[in-house]
């Protein structure tokens, strides 16, 4: 525990300590009134920018490049039938990066005056010229053309900010009465809504404006058996989103089923919090009583709201190539996918694993227009038939291995924060071959069936890995047959995906949502998203994670 | 702008608080001056610096609550800050868990948790520190990356009741991992204080280099259970999830009554009073230790006590919010902020000299939660993992997966070492006996 943790226990309460995963909400409190009204408009914050951009020049920048942000964040926690906390937060200033002397500096203030601005910049400029003394090598960047004026914004069909507060309020409290309804003990209900306003420049010659939208409905049940003093818990299968309030109204079209008998619905572009607050009750009761797993190896058929955490961890974080390079090792640690590796041309799959980064796709996390050093975002190939084909960089990345362009990868969680390299949306490409989730499951004969994301671990380096999930249903001969509690896997990287079956079709494709991915030093959290199909992978080491204590 | 004075601060705090016209009225401020610089393959990545003070108002009209803030600090400004709370406050739900707002308290002493020659810290201070770093391991033809962060900081508030508070902290984080050129070695080591005068990256720059140069090598051994020892890095962090850091989380009195909590008693009710760890187990917090002094007073204005959470395996208190106290008659306890964990005055090298077969770990990593019923975690050694035989390290070895409890591993103590400094806490390294390994990592 430190300081941190001070302000974790003192500060949003029960919310946060429940939900541990979830970021607090950054900035200051707010009238919820005021997320509603305008930010700076487009000549000020431009004539803004020309100020640091000039400032950084004038103090001897080779480069400089602004970032003017207004980040707005409305959080209502509740649990069972009260709210917990609403809190509104808005958070303004600038960041302000440069190059001096081939070294990069950094500076940020929430003083939005000339002075101000340029006081940053000349900051941002002493500091890096300081740390020159001790640079090695100067910074290359990769070529970039300003794109001038330009604006992009998250296509979403209601900002969920302008939703009233009540409405929300109503929803999250109507989903615990069902839950409560359905034999729930306790449950815990929160709504995370997110605007970043952003606006970069450069000495380019960009001049962007953005409007980024997320939001996130979740829960979590809990029942306990006092006789016993067993409990047990299911979070909900919602999913984070680069999409406004509209996901909260549930489509018919949006509901996927998990194989038949195992009682699962997963949500693609809406979400039905009611029904699955129902269903999580109803599990979460049977996760009491249900059969313990016998350790030992299963064909797995994983849900894509469980398998985009294992994408996440497995193969979005090994082809980040400062971790790669060495730039993460005192933090989120380095690859077994280095260069070297690389070279060798090794499997880091089957044949049927085909991964695709981008920062495109509607609905993402990832998705903007440009990212926080002003690239136009694209979608690459990382995996292609089993083998690596390339990795996720930034500007001044992009000459160490050989290549001529960042991929758009650069993100900073706040004006506040300095950019740098984070994951994209990375994601496994749906089968070819028509294919339905019954039908990659007739073809297991001894299986586990998991949906939900649920604990996870993995190593600095990304070989080891240990999977938990919401609910395991057994799979023999074909057939889900019961309910499984105390399950856990264990696989190492390429092995787990050199045992990759097959995925269902397009049709049961999906994106899974990392709302809080933290990496950096001061820690950075970032949103991505992970698509796929339901995916089969063969012979996996389950282990049962039940203990005793006295 | 960033650090006021206790003067400066309680006379915004007293004219926010002259402007309320609601039943009650708490105000709190706080302000901090942040740099950081950044080193990987021994070279400076990235730096920076923020400077934020901010303030927020909460009114209350009966159990009607409602918060504003502002960075901004004229009359004016803070009229219309306190204006805004209360529109807020009259349109908010009521509370059920409401609780007035607490009268003037009695603080512990203020301990020194303040000191000038951090404050004083330049970016030259941060570059020449890094440097060194980086030059003892170009010297050693190793690569090194590392984190320095300095923070100076106040904390003050004021309510409506005469209730006043007001404390300065500085602080200073360094860690620096080191790896060998071939990537089969790597290193870790860790350090924070509150007055700089006592830090020498050199020194801990060395630590980190000795285990990378002697991890290289490391043999496969079969996972399983182990005796391990368990360094204080193994055993808490500041940047990730941790054994004993789990284990404090969980002190809740809420969750522990409501039946969701190792703590919970079969039946209902919590195990306080239960002996549920070996005897020689004994954690408490107390914000006045000269060795990590922290603020004396908590979020709600709760003071922070010399408090005992474990006494000789004896689970002694619970923490709890001041609606859940007043409700179930308990002591109202605000959790810590770093805690303490009494040892001996053996050093780890002592513990490895006592130890026939063994392993020594030197940090854990991606720690997370498998089972609340049990508080099982899972995770991973990292930079540093030896094979311990006859009171000697004899060879590296791969690093393992764990799956295991903080519970189950304080009941199987075999030794506890010379408690120091880690992230504000106190940390004593640790022998455990059966400490279970469930599989290999081929991870550096």
């Amino acid at each position: 525990m430190n300081r941190r943790d001070f302000v974790g226990l003192a500060g949003l309460g029960a919310g946060a300590l429940l939900l541990p995963n979830f970021p607090s909400l950054a900035g200051e409190l707010v009238d919820p009134a005021r997320l509603l009204e305008p930010g700076l408009d487009i000549a000020q914050k431009k004539r803004l920018a020309d100020v640091a951009l000039n400032a950084a020049k004038s103090a001897g920048a080779s480069y400089a490049d602004v970032r003017i942000q207004r980040t707005l964040n409305q959080g209502i926690f509740t649990r069972e039938k009260q709210v917990q906390n609403i809190g509104s937060t808005e958070t303004m200033g600038v960041g302000i990066r440069v190059i001096a002397n081939g070294t990069w500096g950094f500076a940020a203030t929430n003083q939005m005056t000339d002075a101000g601005i340029a006081k940053a910049a000349q900051q941002a400029v002493a500091i890096a010229k300081a740390n020159s003394k001790v640079q090695k090598e100067p910074v290359q960047l990769a070529p970039q053309r300003g794109y001038g004026d330009v604006s992009w914004k998250t296509p979403i069909q209601q900002n969920a900010l302008e939703v009233p507060i009540k409405q929300k309020v109503d929803l999250l409290l109507n989903a615990n009465a069902v839950a409560l309804d359905n034999g729930a003990s306790f449950v815990n209900s929160a709504l995370f809504q997110i605007n970043e306003q952003k606006y970069f420049a450069s000495t380019d010659g960009s001049y962007i404006d953005q409007d980024v939208h997320r939001i996130y409905p979740n829960f979590g049940v809990t029942v306990v058996d006092r006789a016993s003093g067993k409990f047990r818990s299911r979070q909900s299968l919602s999913q984070p989103m680069g999409l406004g309030y509209e996901y909260l109204t549930p489509k018919a079209a949006d509901k996927i089923a998990g194989p038949a008998g195992s009682d699962v619905i997963g949500y693609k572009n809406s979400y039905d919090i009611l029904e699955d607050a129902a269903r999580a009750a109803k599990q979460t009761k049977q996760k009491l009583t249900c059969k313990s797993v016998i350790p030992g190896k299963y064909d797995l058929v994983l849900d894509p709201g469980h398998l985009g955490l294992t994408i996440h961890e497995s193969v979005g974080h090994p082809l980040e190539l400062d971790r790669v390079l060495g730039y993460e090792a005192n933090y989120a640690g380095t690859s077994f996918a280095t260069l070297e590796w690389k070279a060798k041309n090794l499997p880091y799959g089957s044949k049927q694993v085909n991964i695709v980064a981008d920062k495109l796709q509607p609905g993402s996390l990832g998705a903007v227009g440009y990212d926080d050093e002003g690239v136009k975002c694209k979608e690459w190939d990382l995996i292609k038939e089993g083998k690596l084909v390339n990795y996720e960089k930034i500007r001044d990345q992009a000459h160490i291995v050989g290549q001529k362009e960042s991929d758009g990868c650069c993100y900073s969680q706040s004006w506040q924060d300095v950019q740098f390299q984070r994951m994209p949306n990375v994601s496994l490409r749906p089968g070819t071959a028509k294919m339905s989730v019954d039908d990659l499951v007739k073809g297991v004969d001894k299986g586990i069936y998991i949906a939900g994301n649920g604990s996870f671990s993995i190593d600095q380096q990304r070989y080891n890995f240990q999977f938990g999930g919401q609910v395991f249903y057994a799979i023999e001969k074909g057939k889900i047959t019961e309910m499984l509690e105390d399950v856990a896997y264990q696989a190492n990287t390429q092995e787990f995906w050199g045992a990759c079956a097959g995925s269902c079709d397009a049709s049961d494709y999906r994106l899974f949502g990392a709302f809080n991915d933290g990496k950096g030093q001061p820690s950075q959290s970032s949103a991505v998203s992970h698509g796929s199909a339901t995916t089969r992978f063969n012979g996996v080491n389950v282990i049962n994670t039940a203990r005793k204590i006295g | 702008m960033a650090i006021l004075s206790q003067t400066e601060a309680q006379d915004i705090l007293k004219k926010v608080i002259s402007f309320s016209t609601a039943d009650e009225c708490e105000a709190n401020m706080q302000g901090s001056l942040q740099g950081n610089v950044r080193s990987a393959r021994n070279s400076i990545s990235t730096a920076g610096a923020t400077d934020n003070v901010s303030l927020a108002v909460t009114s209350y009209f009966g159990k009607r609550s409602g918060t504003a803030t502002c960075n901004q600090f004229d009359e004016a400004t803070l009229r219309r800050c306190v204006q805004r709370a209360e529109e807020i406050a009259r349109l908010a739900p009521e509370s059920p868990e409401y609780m007035p707002l607490l009268g003037p308290q009695t603080y512990p002493a203020s301990p020194q948790s303040y000191a000038a020659s951090t404050a004083g810290i330049t970016p030259d201070y941060r570059a020449t520190q890094m440097a060194t770093s980086m030059q003892y391991c170009d010297s050693k033809k190793l690569t090194s990356a590392g984190f320095l962060n300095d923070s100076t900081s106040f904390v003050a508030k004021r309510n409506s009741k005469g209730l006043e508070a007001y404390q300065r902290l500085t602080n200073l984080d360094f860690s620096i991992t080191v790896r060998t050129p071939d990537g089969q070695g790597s290193g870790y080591a860790s350090t924070d204080f509150t007055d700089i005068s006592k830090f020498d990256a050199a020194r801990l720059t060395r630590t980190a280099a000795d285990k990378a140069a002697s991890s290289v090598g490391a043999r496969a051994i079969e996972p399983g259970k182990y005796t391990v020892i368990l360094e204080p890095n193994a055993l808490l962090s500041n940047s990730d999830a941790s054994l004993l850091g789990a284990l404090m989380r969980s002190f809740d009195a809420r969750s522990a009554d409501e039946g969701r909590s190792f703590l919970s008693k079969k039946g209902g009710g919590n195990r306080k009073g239960e002996k549920m760890f070996d005897e020689r187990v004994t954690i408490y917090s107390d914000p006045t230790n000269p060795e990590i002094p922290d603020l004396t007073f908590s979020g709600d204005g709760r003071p922070q006590q010399r408090t005992t959470w474990i006494e000789k395996g004896v689970v002694k208190n619970l923490y709890s919010s001041r609606y859940w106290a007043q409700k179930t008659g308990i002591p109202s306890l605000p959790g810590p902020g770093g805690f303490i964990m009494e040892g001996g005055t053996q050093s780890t090298a002592d513990l490895i000299k006592s130890t026939k077969k063994g392993i020594l770990v030197t940090r854990l990593w991606y720690i997370r939660p498998v089972d609340p019923q049990t508080l099982l975690y899972t995770g991973l050694t990292r930079d540093g993992t030896f094979y311990i035989e006859n009171g000697a390290i004899k060879f590296p070895v791969k690093n393992f997966r764990f799956n295991e409890s903080p519970i189950i591993m304080l009941n199987n103590l075999e030794a506890i070492g010379r408690p120091v400094r880690l992230s504000g806490n106190l940390v004593p390294p640790l022998k455990i006996r059966d400490f279970t390994f469930t599989s290999l990592s081929d991870a550096v």
